[in-house]
């Protein structure tokens, strides 16, 4: 194969450095020890906790994607963002459909039921 | 080259020749294939929370959510299968310098966290299946089992290959197919803590509140 690097040549290909892993590790802890205290002592209630940890559980995921996975650090052409972002468009478009159709469906036949109820 | 044939073809302006494409080796095919494979088991993982958040509540009159979760031993897994990724890292990060010793030791260290993490997830679910709450319960505990085991099995076949690159690396040391290697485990590993953030917020935290 002509094509084939040297070890050296290879490991240049690698984005990880101690930096970008310490910077990970500790955003991360700070997130979950952050999303696991807000629940654990009730300082906040209804939908603004639900949304601080779906937001912080999301922030967590992007430094992890970001010092962890090395993603949008390759070099040019960008084949493994396109896939991810390939990705994020069918993961919304699965979860967020299903949902869509589950909560709707959910919705429709308990209304039926309690249209037939008030019938009775 | 003659002018006069080449006239009609102007090359693409903003083809930048002068760089190759660097997707042409080994290693960065594989890497992106390996990635590729990655993005399918998000998909996977995505189908399996969608149930999961559609099934949640769905509990047949046996214990819901709230009544199974304990936060302090999630939070405990979550802190394991965090050091497990980083060290993983480190490991990774000793590949790059050469230092096949330190790798071993350093995925040693990765092993030894991930393996206290399953025996937790495993002390966990025995606790729930002797208390007469297994997966035939209800479609809750279903989806819930079935979200939370798939990951368990994820890192328990990681354990596996962590053993296998282990031992490759410990006979062979630090080449390229061998640091090939390294590298996509150290990518498998980090995305199963990725997958784990979206396991302890939406099952553990959204289950209790």
């Amino acid at each position: 194969m002509s094509n084939d690097l040297s070890l050296k040549e290879t490991q240049k290909e690698w984005h990880g450095t101690l930096k970008s892993y310490v910077i990970g590790f500790v955003a991360s802890i700070l997130l979950t020890a952050v999303s696991f205290f807000i629940v654990m002592t009730r300082a906040l209630s209804g939908p603004i906790l639900i949304f601080i940890i779906i937001g912080l559980a999301l922030a967590q995921a992007i430094v992890q994607l970001l010092f962890f996975l090395h993603v949008g650090q390759e070099a040019k052409p960008r084949w493994e963002t396109v896939v991810f972002y390939f990705m994020v468009m069918v993961l919304l478009i699965i979860a967020g459909g299903s949902l869509w159709i589950m909560y709707d469906l959910d919705d429709r036949l308990m209304s039926n039921m309690t249209m037939e109820m008030s019938h009775d | 080259m003659n002018n006069s044939l080449t006239i009609h073809h102007t090359p693409d302006p903003y083809a930048d020749t002068r760089i190759p494409d660097p997707h042409q080796d080994t290693f960065s095919k594989t890497v992106l294939g390996f990635w590729m494979y990655l993005m399918t088991d998000c998909i996977l993982f995505a189908a399996l929370f969608t149930t999961y958040a559609v099934l949640h509540n769905n509990t047949f009159g046996g214990p819901s959510s709230r009544d199974l979760f304990s936060l302090s031993t999630s939070f405990i897994e979550t802190m394991i299968l965090l050091f497990s990724s980083v060290t993983c890292g480190f490991g990774m990060l000793s590949a790059l310098r050469n230092q096949k010793y330190r790798v071993v030791a350093w995925f040693a260290v990765a092993f030894l966290l991930g393996a206290s993490f399953i025996a937790m997830e495993l002390h966990e679910f025995t606790h729930m299946v002797q208390e007469g709450n297994s997966w035939t319960k209800s479609a809750f505990l279903s989806s819930f089992f079935t979200l939370v085991g798939t990951h368990g099995l994820h890192v328990s076949v990681g354990l596996l290959w962590m053993t296998v690159v282990m031992i490759q690396v410990y006979l062979c040391g630090i080449t390229v197919v061998t640091f090939r290697r390294i590298a996509l485990f150290s990518m498998f590993w980090h995305f199963l803590d990725l997958v784990w953030i979206f396991i302890f917020t939406f099952v553990y935290l959204m289950g209790v509140i």
